[in-house]
């Protein structure tokens, strides 16, 4: 998609929201090969000066550094799961996992048919949002989201100081004050398991929060 | 904004947090928000005054002596401006800076992943 639409003017900027550092992510990198730039913020200071809550998440920029989509779901591909039956033979909680994981919400045509036009037609395009527009659909924030923003923010300080125990009450209270901040809660996790599952230092999982949140809001529809 | 000390740099706020301080106040996009001039005696501002004035949480870790003063919240969104804040993260294949002004005069996407 790059290929195509860079020469067109659009430039693809990722960052990986990854607290575990460049060696945490830098396979994925390598693989993908990509031209444009890949950049990673470790302090998840993206999650505070936009307002992003989840990944894989889009912001559209103009060419004057004015923002005119603010942070929403934003996939490459259809969800792959949603079709698929799900195999014998796995384990109950697998299965679950699976089923909730076929309902995550993916509106990859519609997201690309938009960020097209956008290339095509620059302010024209109805998908590009008045300033007005992008402050006001932006996340709230709250005394509790802003909260949840420093609590996050020392957390992933002494976990990359080389305080991991010390991290972990800051990132729970992050998750209290903003509990639909899924990249605080899986970030966390990430640390203490990878696949995300119950464990004895945090409330949540990956299986159960989504469950409690319906796996419709996971992803939230777009409002193109 | 990880702080060491509540006497924070005045020019330090400005580029973490995108708020300036000018007389009429703190101003970020259309708010300002008038500060007492004990809020700024010279180069420092006095974080726990901006963090009451601009609704921005201060928590203390006592036992590493560190603080976090949180974003402002006397906006109500997370976005108080359309204009892109400063952001320079580093490349994850070299290391250095990238300073996302630096691509002013394009179409950007920005997409934000992550490895978990």
């Amino acid at each position: 998609m790059r290929t195509e639409l860079h020469p067109r003017g659009l430039e693809v900027v990722t960052v990986a929201l990854d607290t575990g550092g460049p060696d945490a992510v830098r396979r994925w990198v390598d693989e993908a090969g990509a031209a444009h730039p890949s950049t990673i913020d470790e302090a998840h200071l993206l999650d505070e000066l936009l307002g992003v809550v989840n990944v894989p998440t889009g912001v559209w920029i103009d060419e004057h550094g004015v923002i005119v989509r603010p942070p929403e779901p934003a996939h490459a591909r259809p969800n792959r799961f949603a079709d698929q039956p799900i195999p014998d033979g796995v384990d109950a909680r697998t299965r679950d996992a699976l089923e909730q994981v076929s309902k995550l919400r993916s509106e990859s045509d519609k997201y690309k048919a938009a960020l097209y036009d956008w290339v095509e037609r620059g302010a024209a395009s109805p998908y590009a949002l008045p300033p007005d527009e992008v402050i006001r659909r932006s996340r709230p924030r709250t005394a509790d989201t802003a909260t949840a923003a420093a609590a996050f923010e020392l957390g992933q300080h002494l976990h990359r100081a080389g305080h991991p125990d010390a991290a972990v009450p800051w990132f729970r209270e992050a998750h209290r004050r903003q509990p639909d901040n899924w990249t605080y809660k899986r970030q966390a996790w990430s640390f203490v398991d990878r696949s995300q599952g119950p464990n004895d230092v945090y409330d949540g999982n990956w299986l159960d929060d989504v469950k409690a949140a319906g796996a419709g809001n996971y992803y939230p529809a777009l409002d193109l | 904004m990880i702080l060491t000390s509540l006497a924070v740099d005045r020019a330090a706020f400005t580029e973490r947090t995108g708020w300036e301080l000018r007389p009429e106040g703190a101003c970020h996009g259309d708010i300002c928000v008038p500060l007492p001039a004990e809020a700024a005696p010279g180069s420092t501002i006095d974080a726990r005054m901006v963090s009451e004035r601009l609704g921005m949480p201060l928590l203390h870790d006592d036992d590493h002596g560190i603080w976090a003063l949180g974003p402002a919240s006397v906006g109500g969104t997370a976005l108080v401006t359309a204009a892109l804040p400063n952001i320079t993260l580093a490349d994850i294949r070299t290391g250095e800076a990238f300073d996302f002004a630096s691509l002013r005069g394009q179409k950007v996407l920005l997409l934000a992943w992550a490895s978990w």
